[in-house]
């Protein structure tokens, strides 16, 4: 029986000391008012003697007071909690990216180097980790509760959480949005290794290639290059497109990142770029979400 | 000499010569169902709500009893999301909602004003039969397997994947709204048109002004779910694409349809068990509320705001970091009036003389247990905790302590102080006394545990769970007994009363509203005069 969670990654640290904090904050605030309403409660009884002359009908002073105090205070908390939140999200090249699927009902994760698992996730000690979450189906939420990380996987678009494992152990996985019959059942469990035993780990089991050679290949054979690579087509030049500043044919100017990637890819029609015609034929429906995201790595490791 | 625990009758004593007044109108099953009488809609309501509050908690009790154990072993899993997902839309949607406005607001809004009836009485009428078509559906769905989406109904599950009763259970929540919005539109009017003389807006009883505030959210917000709901029969009859990609729709947009409509739907919840606790507390107290015009302002500052905050229930859905800290921020500045509510309540009580009758237990457990759902509520605004602590057993006991320990406790002591006038007869103090304490204790010992569960990371909506949470559910599962016992109670005693219980005085609790200056029960048209209002509510007196 465990009364408080385990602490198994540095978002844990920072979410626990809020936590504690609010516990603190909010239990003083409730025992100040449990406290004077019973002993209003039993000093002024129908009956006792207590004196009851002038009973102020209200405050203004007591009124702003109460109005002002949790004011100031809520402001503080909703500061702090909104940093730490920011963390979740923060980009940085430092991190780890695992890709990570939700199928009705199980979690598949792909690694870079294109080692696979199910229901599993092997994470190494101390390396910060960004999980990229998408769906085959419906909503589900990656969920690891000694992390303190919830991330919804939404159908048609990605979504991705960033931390960093500090204790070595088994944790529960769970899936945290209600996807259907077997939502309580599908998760499993995130193991962390310490850096070397996860290094090991991954070249072990990895008979595929990595996540950027599957991309390459399916950009050969779904006929990409034969637009896009030095061809008579008027087609943009996609090395190096990650990151790019693109502009559109509408004017819009945005950054390409994973999301624009996955759109040109699927929904060619909603982004076109500015001094092309719209001839991009949709992928959509030809691709699962494993292949989308491997064409994506190569693209984004295409420079 | 007076009990000790019921302050001395001020007021009409007497049992009024005509009684029992309204209830003696007509005796036939048919004097009841066409009647136009506000008071005996309330009662309509009042055992509709009743039946389906009974049906919710019967799916509640099989789900506490599933959970005693980590396996799966009485319940599938399908049936097991059957259940909950059955025992949030009757909760919700045939019990929360109408409860205190449909019953109470109805039975209660005219003759606090000192009016003869609702100023539309037909559609009064009506909006009871809407409720009942609106059940009629949701039971057929019922009989006819189930639904298993949840309540939330959550795109692409409910429009793609689900292959239960979807679209049977759509329309009957649809159906049922439109009775909300036709009470809303009853209640808003009546209170504008229909008030006595002398009886300004800020002479009102804060029970009125409570229920005048949800009507307008019931209003403004049920029209979206109405809307809502009508896209995802469309999405899920027709295949045309709104909120699911394959068909080029966005699942997020329908997260933010629902939550318009159902973060409001929180207040018209609480609300007017608010609206109660105000009236209940001066009384038991003998004083009048403190700082009545901030309490009237705080009633709209909750209602207002709670418009602009749905997207707290989103911080993990994929929605803008900059929008999730735009939301975490307006929700708490909507806990600043509920804030406000309870310290006025807590000072209410200073000089005051109190009495321990069943209605102000029912509010002191009240006022308790929202500041403790209200706090947690804080925890869930904090977007970093949000992030653990969302669709966890957390969230459920948060929402818990202000639904059931809120609302559901405020809706039984309603029931309890205007029983003598709803009746005409006195339940019985001791038992009523027993078991507000049983559900009380039943309560906490329920939803407590759940809080630490949520914490420790048990996702809600689990039929199975890791099994070193076990001891906390066996808690969690002992209170929902004990629970199901306090809530048993009232309706066997309450029954009992209706034939043998002792005959009510017009004002037994000596309260000071309009309502107590007309016979227990009220006759026909409410009034024999048309009363006349010279002064605010809540003249109280603790000395005297
Ligand atoms: C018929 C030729 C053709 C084929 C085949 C094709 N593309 Fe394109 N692609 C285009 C054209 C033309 C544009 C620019 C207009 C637009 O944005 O739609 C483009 C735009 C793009 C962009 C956006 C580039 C930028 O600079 O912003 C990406 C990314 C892309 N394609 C990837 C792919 C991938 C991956 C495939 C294979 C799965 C593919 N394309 C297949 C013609 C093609
Ligand atoms: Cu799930
Ligand atoms: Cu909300």
């Amino acid at each position: 029986m465990r009364w408080l969670p385990v602490a198994a990654s540095d978002t844990a640290a920072r979410v626990d000391l809020l936590f504690y904090s609010m516990v603190v904050i909010t239990g003083v605030v409730a025992l100040g008012v449990f406290v004077l309403m019973i002993y209003f409660c039993v000093h002024y009884r129908a009956g006792s003697g207590a004196d009851r002359a002038n009973p102020p009908p209200r405050k203004k002073w007591l009124e702003l007071g109460w109005t002002l105090t949790p004011l100031a205070i809520f402001i503080g908390i909703f500061v702090w909690a909104a940093v730490v939140y920011a963390c979740f999200y923060r980009r940085g090249d430092d991190a780890m990216t695992i890709f990570v699927v939700g199928k009705q009902w199980m979690w598949k994760a792909e690694h870079a180097n294109g080692r696979r698992e199910i229901d599993e996730l092997h994470l190494p000690l101390g390396q910060p980790v960004r999980i990229v979450l998408s769906t085959e189906d419906v909503i589900h939420s990656f969920y690891v509760p000694a992390f303190r990380i919830k991330q919804d996987a939404v159908p048609g678009r990605y979504t991705s959480i960033r931390f960093t494992p500090t204790r070595e152990g088994e944790y529960w996985l769970h899936c945290a949005e209600y996807c259907g019959t077997d939502h309580a059942r599908m998760g499993g469990k995130v193991v962390v290794m310490a850096p070397t035993a996860f290094a090991q780990w991954l070249e072990r089991g990895s008979g595929n290639a990595s996540l950027a050679a599957q991309g390459f290949e399916l950009f050969r054979q779904l006929g990409c290059s034969g637009c896009h690579v030095n061809s008579t087509v008027h087609a943009p030049d996609l090395t190096g497109v990650y990151g790019r500043t693109i502009h559109l044919s509408d004017g819009r100017t945005l950054i390409a990142d994973e999301a624009y990637l996955r759109d040109s890819i699927l929904l060619p029609k909603r982004d076109v770029v500015a001094g092309y015609e719209p001839i991009m034929p949709s992928f959509q429906g030809q691709l699962d979400e494993g292949q989308l995201y491997a064409l994506i790595t190569y693209l984004k490791e295409n420079r | 000499m007076a009990t000790p625990f019921v302050p001395q009758a001020i007021g009409i004593r007497a049992p009024s010569p005509n009684w029992p007044g309204y209830l003696g109108e007509g005796y036939t099953l048919r004097s009841w169902l066409v009647t136009h009488d506000h008071k005996r809609i309330a009662i309509l309501y009042m055992l509709a709500i009743t039946a389906f509050f009974f049906v919710g908690g019967a799916a509640a009790t099989m789900m506490r009893l599933e959970l005693a154990t980590p396996q799966a072993d009485l319940v599938s899993a399908e049936t097991y999301n059957k259940l909950f997902t059955i025992h949030g839309v009757v909760m919700v949607w045939f019990f929360l909602i109408p409860s205190i406005p449909s019953v109470l607001g109805n039975f209660l809004v005219p003759l606090m004003i000192g009016a003869k009836d609702m100023a539309f009485p037909r559609l009064n009428l009506a909006s009871w039969y809407i409720y009942v078509l609106g059940g009629i559906f949701t039971v057929a769905a019922l009989i006819a397997g189930g639904v298993d989406t949840g309540w939330t109904f959550y795109t692409p599950y409910s429009t793609r994947f689900s292959d239960s009763n979807v679209i049977l259970v759509i329309l009957g929540v649809f159906i049922v709204g439109f009775s909300s919005i036709l009470t809303g539109l009853n209640i808003v009017v009546t209170t504008h048109k229909l008030r006595a003389p002398g009886l300004t807006w800020f002479r009102l009883p804060l029970f009125v002004w409570a229920n005048y505030a949800t009507s307008l959210i019931l209003l403004l917000a049920t029209p979206v779910l109405a809307m809502t709901l009508t896209l995802v029969g469309l999405e899920r009859f027709f295949g045309i694409g709104i909120f699911d990609p394959a068909l080029g729709g966005d699942p997020l947009l329908f997260q933010h349809l629902f939550w318009f409509y159902s973060h409001p739907a929180v207040y018209i919840m609480v609300l007017p068990a608010m609206g109660v606790a105000s009236e209940i507390i001066p009384c038991f107290a003998r004083r009048t509320v403190f700082g009545y015009h901030f309490m009237a302002y705080a009633i709209f500052g909750i209602a207002s705001i709670g418009f602009l905050v749905w997207g707290h229930h989103m911080f993990v859905s994929g929605q803008s970091m900059y929008a999730g800290m735009v939301f975490s921020m307006l929700s708490f500045m909507v806990a600043i009036p509920s804030a406000i509510k309870v310290f006025n309540w807590t000072a209410t009580l200073y000089k005051g003389s109190i009495y321990f009758s069943a209605p102000m237990l029912y509010a002191l457990g009240f006022v308790g247990l929202f500041t403790i759902g209200g706090l947690t509520g804080l925890f869930l605004a904090s977007l970093a905790l949000d992030v653990h602590l969302t669709d966890t057993y957390f969230v459920i006991a948060h929402f818990h302590y202000i639904m059931v320990g809120g609302s559901v406790m405020m809706y039984l002591g309603a029931l309890h102080f205007w029983w003598p006038k709803i009746s005409g007869r006195m339940y019985p103090e001791i038992l009523a006394r027993i078991a507000a304490l049983t559900i009380f204790f039943g309560f906490n010992l329920t939803f407590f545990p759940q809080y630490l569960l949520g914490w420790l990371g048990m996702p809600r909506r689990y039929h199975e769970y890791p099994p070193e949470l076990q001891v906390l559910n066996l808690f969690s599962s002992a209170g929902a007994a004990v629970l199901a016992v306090g809530y048993l109670l009232p309706l066997f005693y309450l029954a009992w009363s209706l034939f043998w219980g002792k005959r009510a005085p017009a004002n037994p609790w000596g309260a000071t509203g309009l309502e107590w200056q007309t016979a227990s029960p009220p006759p026909k048209h409410n009034f024999e005069q048309e009363p006349v209002v010279t002064q605010g509510p809540y003249a109280y007196d603790p000395v005297r």
